[in-house]
């Protein structure tokens, strides 16, 4: 099926593209090592254009940056495809045999002529022209994106909305061409792999697929629930409802990562029971009832983890963990035998056998060659087979191996739901730096030259705000206010601040963050909040006088 | 392994090293034929993930019909090559190489260099005492890496690999000339004010110690270093999602310092700043 | 841009616009094209890196030095990392990275064996009491006119004081055997009529007629070889650079003549300007190369306007463009000014200095033929070697070969200084001996104890060689090089362990660095020369033992000539007796 899953290609593709697309992605900081496949890539003369809304240290590697607006992706990408389709570029023979509903497609972006896009989307409308022409007429293009896309409250859509792109053009499925979305964790392809989502068992099986489930049932012994459980958004909402009354949350920091954590944190304290296996003592264990002290995955246990290349690795214990922290298998089976189950073995080895024995796409990656290969790419259904570089091969069969053709998406664009205002004028977008890592709960504890706690401005925002660089301000949206000091930058466009998620303890910053989710993703829209930002003496005066 | 769509088929080259006939892939080095030979090749400036610079002099070999020797770590082989790599001219040059690194620069720390200049009787006494030395002051700016430049042999390697063959940060580069030449960054601005990213790949290739890792600089300044009590455990990092290969450094159940494996085509060596410094919390 | 980090130090107005003279803002490397657009990338960044040298040349011209603010608006202009653009200026002796305090002229005084036999220490006696901001240089080139001086200007221009009071007279002038030198001292150099009235351009016209393939089979027959030192056959080089595929290839003019006791090139340049644009331009259409390059020694400053204005008459006439002389063919010449590096004399060690490098020699191979300038196929020739090809496309290579050996056929140019009684530029026919070349230049001064042959990286030859038949064969026979054609002469009140230790001094000076046996071994020589000279004594067996040694690693494992020549001098005066004799 196409569209699920994994990104398409290998990074080794992208050190062969001729044209590259990197889309809401400062790749150079939050992935930089599959950014030096990417430099490879350029050196080699492929052109790069970087669509972001701010000018990042990824946009300084980009022939052409195009500074967008935030949260108006659809829009530019339905306006490439619209250029594409008015200039004969699209591939027709390619959306003849290997695509369905293009006509609607076709007809869904007539609007977005360049200029309609260039009122959208802030950037010139030559741009949007320009864009679509490289990335229609390049032999090899890939499209690359991360938060940028996902964490907006139609993530899913602007997923969508990049895939018609590649549909279009034929631009996947083909060495050198693909549609990459970069995993911001060690696992979260891993973990969407084994099933660590609410709708899925081991190998995407769906739940509801009562084929799969069976499968499933069979190894197990028993029946299987049927319905798709909640993803975290959901339970948020569940535990407002107080339909969720207890929560056993395992290596996750949400009362620091949701969005409007205050809201979030209330949440959390209203549980019946909340139970913390972790690390550290994150600010969510800190308000547990229960901590069980685990043992870090990457350098304290073994097992395996898969990267956005779809690749399976081996993970190895290098130190014991310290005092009374265990192993998260271990816990687990404890746990289990406690309530009077044996969930067998525990060997994370055996456990993969058992991953192995369930999971098609796994099939054929024994240990042995996790080890000798230095990790297999999914799928690889058996022992003879190499893995698998890049997916979806089959659009270029001529009977399509059997399957369905790839669906085109018809979809709207929508900008962020929170409007800027008179009150919040200011756009808050936030994002990863070089040096840190998501809640700051691992990467705050080196001692980085690089570190920055803080709201970046443009400078002319700042100077109409009376702000100089390293002021201490107010932020507020309409959810809170969090203080932090300045660091003007001329590399965002006037009107947008940003600030990073990596320092709560510092800067309580999802404090301010729009709760807003994709009800297809359960992904928060992080990126675009409304804000007013004031310096913090005055803000405290004038509450001082108001009070 | 991932195939490519066009898969070219390698031609294999013969030549000769030693007198011993080798067949190599078309586009290989010398040396890739003299290690084919099992001909152990003593190696400063190159680095298995770089670009050869060719400038350490230290590979030379003796190629037939060539009037100088020619560095074995660039060199394509051709058809018929002669290659000798034990001759009285090839030992010379190494050992004279060799002889004249240690004579200026501080390699106590350079094992491999050590090892090879004993094998070639390597004399950096014999100078006129009280000639020059590196002589720079340990540079300490940060609590991630320090440089002691009294320990750099110029190999370029810490050049290429924060530039054009890895992180193409450009923090540092050659400066100066001839013996006054010394790597800098931008009027020897401190690193934390450079371009540096703090990436350490620069670290990794050095084949000195003139980069180190602070932990590994405070351990030694403590009399604590014991390379001999460390074990190396390959995982994966875990502050992203691109699958980055580590080698974690372990002494007295504490990491002590990660690196990154060369044979791995993710990383090829390399890492970030999160990858490279942050496993403090472990 | 690449991910480029530009200290807090900023250019100010006049750095600024000393950048602009070069590149203009519009023309940078990242241009702002709207608050949401900006246009960089790899390809714009690596399109402009062979302008940072005339950047950082205007710089120190206008400014007088490199300052941190100046560096970083370069280098952002031009996207090139500061941290290499620093390497870049570090790299030359006419660029300063250090805040000189002043605006003062910089007076360059040459301390090579010529100007040193010629007085040059009183010269700076006399300066410095006048309060005259002096520094030691290598040989400036003005050998015959020694000693040598150049000042270097900041926001005036840059100028050799002998040009102003020089009147010029070629020594054989009027003789009918010159060849090369037919038209110096004859022509006005500044005037493209005048040069047609002497010949000019007829070579061309001949050339365009004969066709590429017949220009270079004429070079090849005639038997040209370079004259800077390796003596390459001319003809091999142009037809492996004609018969690489591809669209992009060069032609350059090495006139970065640096070679101490050198000086013929810039007499060429200077007095003759028409003939070496000509000359590449008859290179360029045999070759298919549409570049031409010249890269020039940044102290010939009359050398470089005269190019240049050569250029400019060449290319208003049709000489030069799309149409080169009507040709069919596209050819044009670019001028870059070298910055005071011995080694980028050498071509690989050119090329990069011209694509915005440090003048780093690049390893061989590949062949600049194959992989030359910008990685393409390029030839590269001197002037000397330029200009004999104007008599081979006129004659013919039959009446070329009419002067000369059979192995060294065709004249040679020969730069005599030092203890001589005239020194100056000769051109003879291969096989003159030394001793005859030596009373052309009216004798030796006093009782010739040695001659250096070919320059500091040629060999020191005593008065038996005064026989020797000056060609490549027979130099080669006799362990010595024609180099460039440098013939220094020396008397008995010489004080030839000075010279020598000059000698090593220079190479360990001009070492660019990069290789450990030049980098060390240049060093240590040096020190080794000091120790002897200071002790007064005769060299000590270890340690005539050690320079062995030393020469030996630097011949064999050296990356290039520099390196591979840096002994041979110094090893010439040992074996000569010249210095470390036992007394």
């Amino acid at each position: 099926m196409f569209g699920a899953g994994g990104g398409t290609s290998s990074y080794q593709e992208i050190e062969e593209a001729d044209v590259i697309l990197l889309w809401g992605s400062n790749a150079r900081e939050a992935h930089p090592i599959f950014f030096h496949h990417l430099l490879r890539g350029l050196d080699r003369g492929a052109r790069m254009y970087c669509i972001d809304p701010r000018y990042t240290s990824s946009a300084r590697f980009a022939d052409v940056w195009a500074g967008i607006d935030v949260g108006t992706d659809i829009a530019l990408a339905n306006g490439i495809g619209r250029e594409i389709i008015r200039a004969g570029l699209s591939d027709q023979d390619f959306i003849a045999r290997s695509t369905a509903g293009y006509e609607a497609y076709a007809a869904s972006v007539d609007p977005f002529t360049p200029d309609a896009v260039a009122a959208v989307c802030g950037i010139p409308a030559d741009v949007v022209v320009e864009m679509a022409h490289a990335y229609a007429t390049a032999e090899k293009a890939q499209i690359l994106w991360t938060l940028g896309i996902t964490e907006h409250h139609n993530a899913v859509d602007n997923v969508l909305s990049l895939c018609n792109l590649a549909l279009l053009t034929g631009h996947v499925g083909r060495w050198g061409s693909g549609l990459v979305p970069l995993r911001g964790q060690n696992n979260v392809q891993g973990g969407g792999d084994m099933g660590a989502i609410p709708n899925k068992f081991p190998g995407f099986a769906g739940v509801d697929d009562p084929v799969h489930r069976a499968r499933f049932e069979a190894a197990y012994g028993r029946e299987l629930n049927p319905a798709p459980g909640w993803h975290l958004t959901l339970m948020f909402e569940a535990m407002e409802r107080g339909d969720l009354r207890a929560l056993y949350v395992i290596g996750e920091n949400p009362a620091d990562s949701e969005a409007d954590a205050a809201h979030a944190r209330a949440q959390l304290e209203g549980l019946d029971i909340l139970v913390v296996q972790d690390i550290l003592m994150t600010r969510t264990a800190e308000m547990a009832d229960v901590v069980l002290p685990a043992s870090v995955a990457w350098a304290e246990s073994d097992g395996t983890v898969t990267s956005s290349e779809r690749r399976v690795q081996r993970v190895r214990p290098a130190v014991s963990p310290p005092g009374k922290a265990r192993h998260d298998i271990d816990i687990l089976c404890d746990l289990a035998e406690a309530m009077g189950e044996e969930l067998g073995p525990r060997d994370p080895r055996a456990a993969w056998d058992e991953v192995r024995s369930l999971s098609p796409m796994h099939g054929g990656m024994s240990w042995e060659r996790l080890e000798a290969a230095g990790g297999l790419q999914w799928p690889c259904p058996d022992e003879d087979h190499a893995g698998t570089p890049f997916l979806h091969g089959w659009l270029w069969a001529d009977d399509l191996e059997g399957r369905d053709p790839a669906p085109f998406s018809v979809v709207a664009h929508a900008g962020p739901t929170e409007e800027l205002s008179e009150q919040f004028p200011l756009r808050l977008t936030t994002g990863r730096a070089l040096d840190s890592y998501n809640t700051g709960v691992q990467s705050g504890n080196y001692d980085s030259p690089l570190r920055f706690a803080g709201l970046e401005l443009n400078p002319a925002d700042a100077a109409g705000l009376g702000i100089a660089e390293g002021d201490l301000v107010r932020v507020s949206s309409p959810r809170g206010s969090v203080e932090m000091s300045v660091r003007l930058a001329s590399s965002l466009p006037v009107g947008l601040a940003f600030t990073t998620l990596h320092h709560p303890d510092l800067i309580d910053v999802n404090v301010l963050t729009n709760p807003d989710w994709d009800p297809k993703s359960g992904t928060a829209e992080f990126k675009a909040a409304a804000v007013r930002v004031e310096p913090a003496q005055a803000s405290e005066t004038a509450e001082a006088t108001v009070g | 392994m991932i195939t490519t769509s066009g898969v070219a088929t390698e031609s294999a080259v013969t030549i000769r090293v030693d007198g011993k006939e080798v067949a190599v892939p078309e586009g290989a080095t010398i040396l890739d034929a003299c290690d084919a030979a099992g001909v152990q090749t003593p190696a400063i400036c190159y680095g298995p993930t770089l670009t050869p610079v060719n400038v350490c002099r230290v590979c030379v070999v003796e190629l037939e019909g060539s009037r100088a020797l020619v560095p074995s770590c660039s060199r394509a082989v051709e058809d018929a090559m002669a290659i000798h790599t034990d001759s009285e001219r090839v030992r010379h040059s190494r050992k004279m190489v060799l002889e004249f690194l240690a004579s200026g620069v501080d390699v106590s720390q350079a094992d491999e260099l050590r090892q090879w200049a004993e094998h070639y009787g390597a004399d950096p006494d014999r100078y006129v005492p009280g000639g020059a030395t590196m002589d720079e002051p340990v540079r300490v700016q940060d609590n991630l890496y320090i440089r002691d430049y009294d320990k750099c042999v110029l190999c370029y390697r810490c050049v290429e690999a924060c530039g054009d063959d890895a992180q193409h940060t450009y923090a540092i580069s050659v400066a100066g000339r001839g013996f006054g030449a010394r790597i800098s960054t931008e009027f020897d601005a401190p690193l934390p004010d450079s371009a540096c990213v703090y990436c350490g790949n620069c670290v990794a290739v050095c084949p000195t110690n003139a980069l180190q890792f602070k932990t590994e600089f405070d351990l030694r300044q403590a009399d604590s270093w014991r390379p001999e009590d460390q074990t190396v455990t390959r995982t994966v990092c875990s502050y992203c999602g691109v699958g980055c290969n580590l080698e974690l450094h372990v002494q007295d159940n504490q990491i002590v310092k990660c690196t990154s494996p060369d044979d791995h085509d993710v990383t090829r060596g390399n890492l970030c700043i999160k990858g490279r410094f942050g496993w403090n919390y472990v | 841009m690449a991910d480029l980090r530009f200290g807090d130090e900023q250019p100010n107005d006049a750095e600024l616009a000393a950048i602009g003279t070069i590149v203009s803002e519009a023309d940078a490397a990242t241009v702002v094209e709207t608050e949401r657009v900006v246009r960089g990338g790899t390809a714009r960044r690596r399109g402009l890196r062979h302008l940072l040298l005339p950047v950082l040349h205007s710089l120190q011209h206008e400014i007088g030095w490199i300052s941190p603010g100046g560096l970083n608006g370069a280098a952002k202009r031009l996207g090139v990392p500061p941290a290499e653009a620093y390497g870049v200026a570090t790299f030359y002796e006419l660029l300063r990275t250090t805040d000189p305090g002043h605006r003062d002229d910089i007076v360059h005084l040459c301390v090579d064996p010529a100007c040193a036999l010629a007085g040059n220490e009183e010269l700076r006696s006399s300066l410095e009491a006048r309060g005259a901001k002096v520094c030691e240089s290598p040989c400036l080139g003005q050998c015959e006119r020694a000693p040598a001086l150049f000042v270097q200007g900041a926001g005036r221009p840059d100028r050799v004081p002998a040009d102003d009071e020089e009147d010029f007279r070629l020594p054989q002038a009027g003789d009918s055997g010159l060849r090369v030198l037919r038209r110096v001292g004859v022509v006005d150099p500044a005037s493209l009529d005048s040069y047609r009235d002497h010949g000019g351009y007829q070579a061309l016209a001949a050339a365009i007629e004969m066709g590429a393939e017949a220009v270079i089979d004429a070079v090849r027959d005639s038997g040209l070889s370079g004259r800077g030192g390796a003596a390459f056959p001319t003809g091999a080089k142009w037809r492996a650079v004609a018969d690489e595929p591809g669209p992009h290839k060069h032609v350059v003019a090495n006139c970065d003549e640096s070679e101490p006791g050198t000086f013929k090139d810039r007499v060429i340049c200077e007095r003759d300007p028409f003939a070496v644009i000509e000359s590449m331009t008859i290179a360029g259409l045999a070759t298919g190369a549409a570049c031409g390059w010249i890269y020039i020694r940044g102290e010939y400053p009359r050398a470089t306007r005269r190019l240049e204005g050569a250029i400019a008459q060449a290319r208003a006439a049709g000489l030069l463009g799309r149409d080169a002389a009507g040709s069919g063919q596209r050819f044009d010449i670019e001028l870059r000014r070298g910055a005071g590096a011995y080694i980028c004399g050498e071509e690989t060690a050119l090329f990069n200095s011209i694509e915005g490098f440090r003048g780093e020699p690049r390893n061989k191979p590949p062949f600049p033929t194959t992989r030359g300038l910008f990685n393409q196929p390029t030839a590269v020739n001197n002037p000397e070697t330029l200009l004999n090809v104007l008599h081979i496309a006129t004659h013919g290579p039959d009446a070329y070969r009419s002067v000369g050996t059979e192995r060294s056929p065709g004249t040679r140019l020969f730069c005599l200084s030092g203890r001589v009684a005239a020194p100056g530029l000769y051109e003879v026919p291969f096989g003159t001996t030394l001793g005859d070349l030596i009373d052309l230049a009216g004798g030796p001064l006093g009782s010739l104890a040695a001659v250096l042959l070919g320059g500091a990286a040629g060999a020191f030859v005593g008065p038996d060689a005064l026989s020797m038949p000056l060609t490549l064969e027979d130099a080669r026979e006799a362990g010595a090089t024609l180099g460039s054609g440098v013939v220094t002469v020396f008397d008995d009140t010489a004080d030839m362990e000075s010279v020598v230790v000059r000698i090593a001094e220079f190479f360990r000076d001009e070492s660019c660095g990069q290789c450990v046996p030049c980098r060390v071994g240049t060093q240590r020589q040096h020190e080794v020369l000091v120790e002897l000279q200071a002790s007064g004594g005769p060299l000590a067996p270890q340690r005539a033992e050690l320079i062995d040694d030393m020469a030996r690693a630097m011949a064999d494992a050296s990356i290039c000539g520099l390196g591979h020549t840096a002994s041979s001098a110094v090893r010439s005066a040992v074996a000569l007796g010249l210095i470390g004799k036992s007394p």
